[in-house]
Parts: structure tokens; C-alpha cells; sequence
């Protein structure tokens, strides 16, 4: 199981006095509506375990309250947890001292914040610089490091703008900037796109998805918006109630969500462009259909079937024929969910 | 039914026996160590007549000449400046100067020993809420019990003169600029300190590099406050044995020199106004950062 860059194991969070006592009784069953009224401790995560693989962007979704914010928190430990354990690279980071923690948040993990936690008495450059300054960098050098991602992020020539001068889209790339000129190998990212409007979103997520091409960095991703998670996750984790609902590929989750709740966030994707050929793919026939890549999403699949008239795909990977994937098919995919879990599929309240 | 008659106070000759002892044990105590406590304030007092003194040796063209200096630079305006300058001069015309300057270099080192006490005091105040609801009655007395009270032991211990005097002001001007730095460090978005410690920032990094820099402009204006405290205090301190422009303001007082005492007045007035103007801007010119939209 160490393929895992981050391990998180069998974690509570359980805010109030008593916290270590009410584990057990969450343990056992006892609801998040229950603990607050009859124990007046709030339920903040329940025996969540969950494997994060290193170079990828895994993110972590659920809505408010459902303590994903309170999860990513864990991992650089701005919040103490009841128990549990968190494992990166082998050490269990709840189990650091002070020095270690503070060594851990300052070379092994930096993190964006969804209001960006830009300091207002410190120019674009210097907010890029702070964490290097807290390493210990000699400034003429990090100057030069914070300017090269200040660059990479399109904020070239805004180096001497207080935060308050710039838009919320550019702040969250100074933000991007600071966290990434720490050459930290985790990147977690608090909501990080949540307060930006639409379009500067899908802006920002291209970026973030460009320098991961480049970087390969363990990416943390925590958001509410499923269309966010499907676009940039490698792999999405769905919390609900501080517990840990589903994991899986963004594939997964649409194909087949776990339960009724899954399902019900998921109905209003755009599943044609989430789904790709592989997941659809079935045996090789004998007739002979487009050739496409198997990452191919359906939607651009289709677009190019219609162009050059077939209604037969033969799903390759590389030069190799692995599969078929007939119009049919793609329809059906795309107009019905299926679901695995328990319940009918159409409602859910 | 003379218990509701009459309130069941102490005996009369109890309570002069209470008070008695108080008294003399305080006489016993200051007999003893008012001399060493007085050597403690020593170096204070030094430090404090040799800044008069070189106030007072310094040709008054080259303190005019730093007055407006040291208003320009803080406030970056030249009329304030000017009007300084100009302030200075009116009063030396009308034989201040020699007073005006022990009350600024009065005013001077009361301020830097409000500031360089107060505010650790503050810092610590901010860490810490049961510290907070320990000092915070205490700068409560310090700022309303009646300055006369207080006067009387320091007097008792160290006798009249420059010391009990400059006691006097840093106790009534000291809690302004602990409050203050206590608030500013407080209302420190809690963001932006989660921010600081994510990126693995220790004790030191995080106050002196995010808390302290945005706490700054409620720190000056603590700042502000404890200057216009002190010079408040002037004159309460002359009747302790302080020189300064105090002195003829009590005289005035007590001779009914109207001329006298208004212009010694003003000049307070005017000192009041210079630090506070200056002060201020150069407090909001800290802020320059808040200031959204152009470039400053």
C-alpha cells in the first residue's frame, strides 16, 4: 500500500471538550445529529481512510460541511486530529514535533487558500517570496525564484502591485505562485478556484492543469463543484458528513456512483465529456469502425464520427485495436445513469 | 432597630489604627528602599536631563531646522511642516523656549518608555485571554484613578523632581498604546495568520513578519494616543518639581496671570497639535497598502 505518497488512516475529527471519548461512540454508529444533541460535540470526520497517489491531482469533494476543508487541514496539521494517522513519505505527520511540523510545512507541503490569505502589507513579489523567506532563502535568490513562477503564472510586471490592487483572479495566481516557488512536492488547494467567477475558474484550472503536465506534483484538490473535480482529477474522494463516500476515477464516479447520494450529484454532468472511449470499450468485432485514442472524451468522439460519417469506433491504444464503441453505445452512456449502489436510480431526496 | 439606623461600620479608632499602620509601614518601606529604588531609576534620570540638556544646548536655529525635518518626514507635507516650524518660532519669540523644550524632551522620553514598555506588554496581552482579563483592570486604575493618589506614594519614594514626574505621565499615558497593540494583533485576519503558519513560519517569523507589520497602524495609533496623554499630564507633573511648561501654567493659576497662563496654554495646544498631526499621517501613510485601485 506505500504507493501512496499521502496515507490518511482511519481518521476522526470530532470538535468539543471530550473529543478523545466520543470516538467510540461515532465508531459504534452514532450519527452526526445524534452527537451534537445528545453530547454537544460536532462531527468533523469519521474513520476517514483514504490513499493518495503522488503525482496526480486527487481532489476531494463534497459540500459545505462535509469536512473537506477540515480533512486538508489535517495533512499539513493546521487542525490537531482526534486520532488517526496521516503517512507521508513513510512518517506519520501527526505524530511530528513542533520542528518537524514546522520543517514538513516549509519543504514538504504549501498550500492555496480559497481566499487567497495574501498578506496586504507585502507587494506581489514579496507574498511570491514568503514562503521561500521562511526557508531561509537569500533574497536576491528568491527574489529570482518567486519572479520565475510569478512568470509562470502570467503576473509578469505586476511584481510591485499590492494584493489589494489586483483582481481576485490575479491574486489566486500570486497565491498559486507563493505556494509553488517553495518547491514543495504536495500542493494542497483549499478550494482554491471557489471564489473566482466562471470564467476565471476555467482560466486558473487550465493553468493548474498546464503546470501539472510540467510538474507532477501530489495535488490535494478540495472543491464543491463537481464539474471542477470531473475536470482536473485524476481521482475524486466524496465526503459526506465527514465520511468518506466514494472513491475512484472521475469515470467511476459517473458510471457508477455508489449510492443514491453520489448519483444524485452527478446527474447533471456533462457525462459526454467526462466518459471516454475506454470506458465504454467492449470486445473487438469484425467491423471495422474510426480508429480513436481510448482517452478520447465520447463528446469530441462523436463530433469526429459524425464528421466522417461512421457509427463504429475501434478504441486504440497507441497502434494497438482494444475495443469497440458503437453510437449506440455512447447515446445510451451518456442518456442513462447507471447506478450500482443501492436504491433506484431517479430520485433521490 | 439601630442596625438599619446606622451602617455597621468599623470603629473610628480601628479604622484610624488601620490607616495608621498602612501609613507608617509604607514610611518604614520607603526609609528603606527609597534609595535603592531611586538608584533603579537613576539611569532614567540621566537619560532624561541629558536630553533636556542637550535640547536646551542645541542653537535654535538647528532645532527649528529638525522640527521641520522630522514633520516632513513624517508627514510628507510641506504646510505641516512649515506650520511647525512657524509654531516654534512664535514660541521662542514669547520667551517659551527654554520650557517648551523640557516639556518635549519630557514628553520625548515618556513616550519612548510607554512604547518600549508597552508594547511587549501588548503582544503578550494579545497571546494569551487570561492575561488579557489580568492587565486589562489594571490599565482600568491606570487611566481613572485620581492622579493625585498615585502621586503621593512616588512622591513619598522618590521625593519631588524629574523621575516621580516622568513616573507620573508613563502611568496615566502607558495604556493606550497597550491596548492598542492588544486589538491590532488581535484583529489580525485569521486567514492570512493560517496562511503564515501553513507555510511552516515559527513564533518569530509569524509576528514580527505578518502580525506586528499589520497590526501597525492601531499600534500608531496607540502611539498617537500616548503622546497626547502625556502632554496632558504636563502640568499635573509641575506641581511635582517637573520644569517644562507646566510650571507657569500652575503659576498662573495660582496668581491669576491670565497673559501667562494662556500663552503657556497655547503652547501646549501647539506642541499637542504638531505630534499629533504628524503622527497621524505618517500612521496612515503606513496604510498606503489598503488603498486599492493606482499605484501609490
Amino acid at each position: 500500500m506505500s504507493d501512496y505518497k499521502i496515507e490518511i488512516k482511519n481518521l476522526y475529527k470530532i470538535f468539543g471538550p471530550d473529543d478523545k471519548n466520543m470516538v467510540e461512540l461515532v465508531a459504534n454508529g452514532l450519527g452526526k445529529q445524534e452527537l451534537l444533541d445528545q453530547y454537544q460535540h460536532v462531527l468533523g470526520l469519521q474513520d476517514v481512510n483514504i490513499g493518495i497517489s503522488a503525482s496526480s491531482i486527487n481532489v476531494i469533494m463534497g459540500l459545505s460541511g462535509s469536512g473537506k476543508s477540515t480533512l486538508i487541514r489535517h495533512i499539513n496539521r493546521l487542525i490537531e486530529p482526534t486520532v488517526g494517522e496521516i503517512i507521508v513519505d513513510g512518517e506519520n505527520v501527526l505524530a511530528m514535533d513542533q520542528d518537524k511540523i514546522q520543517d514538513f510545512r516549509r519543504f514538504g507541503a504549501s498550500m492555496v487558500f480559497q481566499n487567497f490569505g495574501l498578506m496586504p502589507h507585502r507587494t506581489v513579489l514579496e507574498n511570491a517570496m514568503y514562503g521561500l523567506n521562511i526557508q531561509g532563502v537569500v533574497t536576491s535568490e528568491g527574489e529570482k525564484r518567486a519572479q520565475h513562477w510569478l512568470d509562470r503564472v502570467g503576473l509578469s510586471g505586476f511584481e510591485d502591485r499590492f494584493p489589494a490592487q489586483l483582481s481576485g483572479g490575479m491574486q489566486q495566481r500570486v497565491g498559486l505562485a507563493r505556494a509553488l516557488a517553495t518547491d514543495a512536492d504536495i500542493l494542497l488547494m483549499d478550494e482554491a478556484f471557489s471564489a473566482l467567477d466562471p470564467l476565471i475558474r476555467a482560466d486558473m484550472q487550465a493553468i493548474l492543469l498546464d503546470l501539472q503536465d510540467e510538474l507532477h506534483k501530489t495535488i490535494v484538490f478540495i472543491t464543491h463543484d463537481l464539474d471542477e473535480a470531473l475536470r482536473i482529477g485524476d481521482d475524486i474522494a466524496i465526503l459526506r458528513d465527514g465520511e468518506l463516500i466514494q472513491k475512484g476515477t472521475p469515470q467511476k464516479i459517473v458510471l457508477k456512483p455508489a449510492n443514491d447520494y453520489v448519483a444524485d450529484f452527478t446527474k447533471d454532468v456533462n457525462r459526454a465529456r467526462v466518459l471516454t472511449l475506454n470506458t465504454l470499450s467492449h470486445d473487438v468485432g469484425s467491423k471495422e469502425g474510426l480508429p480513436l485514442d481510448g482517452d478520447l472524451p465520447i463528446e469530441q468522439a462523436m463530433q469526429q464520427m459524425v464528421e466522417s460519417d461512421y457509427n463504429l469506433v475501434t478504441v486504440m491504444k497507441g497502434k494497438k485495436a482494444i475495443g469497440q464503441v458503437s453510437l449506440r453505445d455512447m447515446v445510451e452512456a451518456i442518456s442513462k445513469p447507471k447506478s450500482t449502489g443501492s436504491g433506484s436510480t431517479t430520485t433521490y431526496r | 432597630m439601630s442596625f438599619f439606623d446606622k451602617f455597621p461600620a468599623m470603629e473610628r479608632a480601628d479604622l484610624r489604627d488601620l490607616k495608621k499602620g498602612i501609613d507608617s509601614s509604607f514610611k518604614e518601606f520607603s526609609r528603606s528602599w527609597g534609595e535603592s529604588i531611586e538608584a533603579f531609576f537613576d539611569p532614567l534620570f540621566y537619560f532624561l536631563v541629558n536630553f533636556e540638556k542637550l535640547l536646551l544646548a542645541t542653537p535654535w536655529p538647528i532645532i527649528i531646522a529638525v522640527v521641520a525635518g522630522l514633520s516632513y518626514l513624517g508627514s510628507r507635507s510641506w504646510q505641516l511642516s512649515v506650520g511647525a516650524a512657524i509654531s516654534f518660532l512664535v514660541i521662542g519669540y514669547l520667551g517659551m523656549w527654554n520650557n517648551t523644550m523640557s516639556t518635549v524632551a519630557l514628553i520625548s522620553v515618556a513616550t519612548f518608555i510607554c512604547i518600549a514598555l508597552g508594547i511587549p506588554i501588548g503582544i503578550a496581552m494579545s497571546k494569551s485571554d487570561r492575561l488579557q482579563a489580568m492587565i486589562t483592570p489594571v490599565l482600568d486604575i491606570m487611566q481613572t484613578i485620581p492622579i493625585f493618589v498615585y502621586l503621593l506614594p512616588v512622591v513619598m519614594l522618590l521625593g519631588i523632581g524629574k523621575v516621580p514626574g516622568l513616573i507620573a505621565v508613563c502611568v496615566y499615558a502607558m495604556p493606550p498604546i497597550v491596548r492598542l497593540t492588544n486589538l491590532g494583533l488581535r484583529l489580525v485576519d485569521k486567514e492570512i495568520l493560517e496562511a503564515a503558519d501553513a507555510f511552516g513560519s515559527n513564533y518569530r517569523q509569524r509576528l514580527f513578519k505578518v502580525q506586528l507589520p499589520l497590526a501597525l497602524p492601531n499600534i500608531f495609533a496607540g502611539v498617537n494616543q500616548t503622546i497626547m496623554m502625556a502632554l496632558a499630564m504636563v502640568v499635573i507633573a509641575s506641581m511635582i518639581g517637573v520644569k517644562g511648561l507646566g510650571v507657569p501654567v500652575l503659576q498662573s493659576i495660582q496668581n491669576q496671570y491670565l497673559a501667562l497662563g494662556m500663552m503657556n496654554g497655547l503652547a501646549i495646544v501647539a506642541l499637542a497639535i504638531i505630534f499629533d498631526r504628524v503622527s497621524q499621517k505618517y500612521g496612515k501613510r503606513l496604510q498606503r497598502h489598503r488603498e486599492g485601485g493606482s499605484d501609490v
